[in-house]
């Protein structure tokens, strides 16, 4: 069975590379749940070129994490997608089925998950997965796998000798660096990564950072990077997506919305990490929580806890648009800095 | 720092655990000769990374574990003195504590006023049923938990992460405590909620006149709301001092990594080939010299040998290394 | 998973010491109706439970359905169903129907006895052993993993052939010995699970004795399982109970559904066109079994809301109430 050009890929994708390697288009995935629908994410929308590396920040609850498996194809009940299409290289893949699905997953897309220990057998070695995982998409060669194996390996700055170790004997930093070589088996085009330096201290969270981007600059894929701590990725992104209650709060070039944050819970977030260095401020962070997603509220989703809200904020749901570069969710973005919420 | 009787004390603190089974048996050091201080109305924060021996100090503190070695004194007694059973609920109820997991540190199967009410009992036996509620009632409150009354009929999955921290705050509070031991109570919560948290506590510093020992593993955080700041490494303490003054000039080169490796927004990113990859401290059978030596850039000989005391190197600012001890400057990271 | 722990919550705090001051727990009126608003939504608990309940009401009360005294052997043997005999007679000129519903009281006090004090057992043993650890746990699961190991039915035969004529007393007490093992095994498992939740050692840190932590802190989030024990052990009880006295242990002269088998297979019921004997209580003893299971997988669904059937939506065809959704988001 050929996997490597399956009919139902647009073959006519390759010759335009200079297109977007993802299109999101009013993406939506609902939650059936006793209490009626939950719409976890809402009309979600954009681009990812070509080795692009994409932060979407969020808090818990903003449906980043649901938004992830939407576009991979991985919800299941109760979740599911209720509108709208994931181009990946031109072909929906909210259309295919799960044998469709196989030839894509893997070699063009993959993922790596929030916590290796959950991710990674316990009972197996890395060898040994790295082996399931290419028997899996064809690959049958043991010379071809035992070479592969090694080589990710090394990639990610591990030394092969590893592939014989069971998970729990790898610290914590190696066992995230071994699923991201897992996912760049078949140098894929798109990496999607949740969290994957949640469960890690801080230093070794920045030297799998560094490793990430070198790797995405070697190897040119294209990474979605979901995480809650915006400074996380602030060195690392090319463009910022900040989330709120499963919307598109701010969309646009990483040091833009950094420098300048036009949507105030972006500036809220930027605000509430105490800083290192330079004087010591009081901060209040963003009080109350966000909202029931069962029940959202009628107008912005953000107004009950917005520093800046007017009457004109509740009447009616807000539209993304664009201010300069970046595109805000707000009826009165903050410009050039001024109106911080103070 | 105030020169008054610390409220807390501990002099050669250590607890090791035996691991592994038959012929493989190894000792794991997760804190070794730790001798801290906490004084009164003070926030003092504990950081470093997991394996640092934390976590450990906090159930030392709480009585979870017996140490090895060493001694803690609460308000000049040792606390291996206290035998029958109203000793120990006099000191438990001094020094409480409050839990990282906001999902998993109460029973969901029981109303927000369980624990409280519990507690009240089994601490201030004095009061009578409606004198309890009264003070949760007030706690709550103090702690930012309006309208108490109906909060307190709340079951936890009804309320927020921020909220069941608060309330854990509230347990500790109504015990009329001196210090509380705050084990990296805002890890697990939303980066905009955390900031309420730590006012809180500062709050609680300065309006109840309760000390605070705050684990944390984030340094920003210890920054904002500390007067004084422990860094730990491998169960040793590596450098103490106020909070300003360790951060702005750190003595110990694990202090200098850790304060590198905080992502700054606002500084750039400096790559250098020597980037340290996080690896796990060697707390198992470590023999002596320093546990830090291996990823120091300017270990010398004598690191592996003898093993680092804590000595002051400024006013009231301590580290545990020999090449700072010597009078070099100490630029690692 | 909420409504469960808010009724058992509930329960349990209105009649536990220390817990009955206002704001620390509901009242059973206001758990039990909400129990009951679960079970109703559920197909399969309602259908389990409506048919414990008319087990249990003919248990009760079985002279108002069937008047006849179901061991008087006054009528024509060997009669087939009519409506003075609605399954007809035995071949020692009982009424079938009689025996029947008169059977259901011994039969269910066995199920619901033995299954209560198997639960309790199960829960004291795999608690302590989960909670306690040490020397408290190996002993304790030593002995329940040899009752583990050991086939239960073949065990129940060997010491009831020993043991003189035993009564439903003794043929419960036995059914408790041998079946606890399963369920302490789960609670010990569950129990070991929760031990290292931070709200335990927390209650510690409080200076809550151990005891305590057990009874008041643990066994109430244990609720669900232990229900689910429960109802597993009926279940099994029920037939082991019954396959017993098929095989002539207990006491043959009682009037119970499993000595109907016995006495329809010593006349050979089957082979001799009297069918009913042998089905009627076969069919009742599987009617009995399906109740418990039904309210077992209830609870299941229930309490973990993961198990529960959702209508799948794929994005070819919106259901109804997301295409009114999507008509009321504006723009």
């Amino acid at each position: 069975m050929r996997t490597d050009q399956a009919e139902w890929l647009d073959a006519s994708w390759a010759e335009q590379s200079g297109g977007p390697i993802l299109e999101v288009r009013d993406l939506s995935v609902c939650y059936h749940t006793k209490r009626g629908d939950v719409l976890a994410v809402d009309d979600v929308s954009f681009d990812l070129a070509r080795g692009e590396f994409l932060g979407i920040v969020g808090e818990s609850g903003c449906g980043k994490s649901t938004l992830l498996f939407g576009i991979a194809q991985l919800l299941s009940p109760p979740a599911a997608i209720t509108g709208g299409s994931v181009r990946f290289e031109g072909t929906n893949l909210v259309d295919l089925n799960d044998h469709q699905l196989a030839s894509i997953r893997w070699k063009k897309l993959s993922l790596v998950m929030q916590s290796a220990m959950n991710a990674l057998n316990p009972v197996k070695t890395i060898s040994a997965q790295f082996t399931d995982a290419m028997r899996a998409h064809g690959v049958t060669s043991r010379q071809e796998i035992a070479d592969r194996s090694a080589e990710v390996l090394r990639m990610v700055g591990i030394d092969p000798q590893h592939l014989r170790s069971y998970p729990h004997q790898l610290s914590g930093g190696m066992r995230q660096r071994s699923m991201i070589a897992m996912a760049l088996l078949f140098t894929p085009d798109l990496v999607i990564m949740d969290e994957p330096t949640s469960a890690l201290d801080v230093v070794a969270q920045r030297s799998l950072m560094i490793q990430i981007k070198e790797l995405q600059q070697r190897l040119g894929f294209a990474v979605i990077f979901v995480t809650h701590d915006m400074s996380l990725v602030s060195h690392f992104s090319d463009r910022l997506m900040v989330m709120y209650a499963g919307q598109v709060a701010e969309l646009g070039a990483t040091r833009l919305v950094f420098d300048s944050p036009r949507h105030p819970y972006s500036s809220g977030l930027l605000d509430a990490f105490p800083s290192i260095r330079g004087p010591k401020v009081d901060l209040t962070g963003i009080p109350g929580s966000p909202p029931d997603l069962a029940r959202p509220p009628s107008g912005c989703r953000f107004a009950p806890r917005c520093p800046v809200v007017v009457d004109a904020c509740q009447e009616q749901p807000v539209e993304l648009r664009h201010v300069g570069d970046v595109l805000v969710r707000c009826i009165r973005p903050e410009g050039n800095g001024v109106v911080r919420g103070d | 720092m105030t020169d008054a009787a610390p409220v807390l004390r501990t002099e050669g603190l250590t607890r090791h655990f035996q691991i592994g089974g038959g012929l493989k048996r190894k000792t794991l050091h997760a804190v070794d000769d730790v001798s801290l201080q906490i004084g009164e109305r003070e926030i003092v924060a504990l950081a470093g990374e997991s394996g640092s021996g934390k976590s450990t100090i906090a159930r030392l503190l709480a009585r979870v574990y017996r140490p090895t070695a060493g001694e803690v004194y609460f308000q000049g007694r040792p606390l291996s003195g206290l035998r029958s059973r109203a000793d120990m609920l006099s000191y438990r109820s001094d020094v409480p504590m409050v839990f990282q997991d906001p999902f998993s540190s109460i029973n969901p199967v029981f109303r927000v006023s369980h624990g409280m009410l519990r507690s009240l009992k089994l601490h201030r036996p004095e009061l009578s049923a409606a004198e309890r509620l009264a003070e949760a009632r007030r706690v709550f409150e103090i702690v930012g938990l309006t309208p108490a009354e109906e909060t307190l009929n709340r079951f936890p999955h009804e309320l927020s992460g921020g909220q069941r921290q608060r309330v854990g705050f509230a347990q500790a509070l109504a015990m009329r405590p001196k210090l509380i031991l705050a084990d990296e109570p805002v890890s697990m919560l939303d980066v905009s909620i955390r900031i309420g948290l730590l006012n809180l506590m500062k709050k609680l510093r300065d309006e109840q006149g309760v000390s605070i020992l705050y684990i944390t593993h984030d340094i920003a955080s210890a920054r904002y709301v500390a007067d004084r700041l422990i860094v730990m490494y491998a169960g040793q303490i590596a450098e103490t001092g106020p909070v300003e003054d360790v951060l702005s000039s750190p003595r110990h080169p694990y202090t200098q990594l850790l304060l590198s490796a905080v992502p700054d927004p606002k500084a750039d990113l400096s790559i250098d080939a020597n980037t340290d990859r996080g690896e796990p401290p060697r707390v198992i059978n470590p023999g002596p010299g320093c546990r830090f030596r291996w990823r120091c850039p300017l270990a010398i000989t004598d690191c592996a040998s003898i093993t680092p005391p804590l000595l002051e190197l400024s006013p009231d600012h301590d580290a545990a290394c020999l090449v700072a001890q010597s009078g070099a400057e100490v630029k690692a990271f | 998973m909420a409504m469960i722990f808010e009724a058992a919550a509930a329960q349990t705090a209105g009649q536990l010491p220390g817990a009955t001051e206002p704001g620390s727990g509901g009242n059973a009126g206001q758990a039990i109706g909400r129990m009951w608003k679960a079970i109703r939504s559920n197909g399969k608990a309602l259908t389990g439970s409506v048919l414990l309940a008319l087990f249990v009401l003919l248990a009760l009360f079985p002279w108002a359905i069937a008047k006849d005294n179901p061991s008087a052997e006054i009528y024509k043997p060997t009669l087939g169903p009519s409506t003075a005999h609605l399954f007809g007679t035995t071949s020692y000129g009982q009424d079938i129907f009689a025996q029947a519903v008169w059977g259901t009281r011994e039969t269910l006090i066995i199920a619901v006895v033995s299954g209560v004090l198997s639960t309790i057992l199960s829960v004291i043993m795999g608690l302590a052993a989960g909670y306690l650890g040490g020397a408290w746990d190996s002993v304790l699961n030593f002995i329940t993993d040899v009752l583990l190991v050991v086939p239960t039915f073949p065990l129940l035969i060997i010491i009831v052939a020993y043991l003189p004529k035993v009564g439903v007393p003794g043929l419960i007490a036995v059914l408790v010995i041998t079946g606890y093992s399963y369920g302490a095994r789960q609670l010990r498992a569950q129990t070991l699970s929760v031990r290292s939740r931070d709200y335990l050692e927390a209650a510690r840190v409080r200076g809550e004795r151990r005891f305590y932590v057990i009874m008041v802190e643990i066994i109430p989030s244990m609720t669900s399982l232990i229900v689910a024990t429960f109802l597993g052990t009926a279940v099994y009880n029920v037939l082991a109970a019954a396959g017993l006295q098929f095989l002539g242990f207990g006491d043959p002269s009682s009037v119970s559904w499993g000595t109907m088998l016995y006495w329809a297979e010593n006349n050979e019921a089957l082979q001799t066109g009297q069918y009913l004997w042998a089905i009627v209580p076969g069919a009742l003893i599987a009617l009995l079994g399906a109740a418990f299971v039904l309210i077992n997988y209830a609870f299941d669904e229930i309490s973990n809301p993961a198990l529960a059937r959702v209508p799948i939506t794929r994005t070819r065809q919106l259901n109804p109430i997301l295409r009114r959704l999507g008509a009321n988001r504006s723009g």
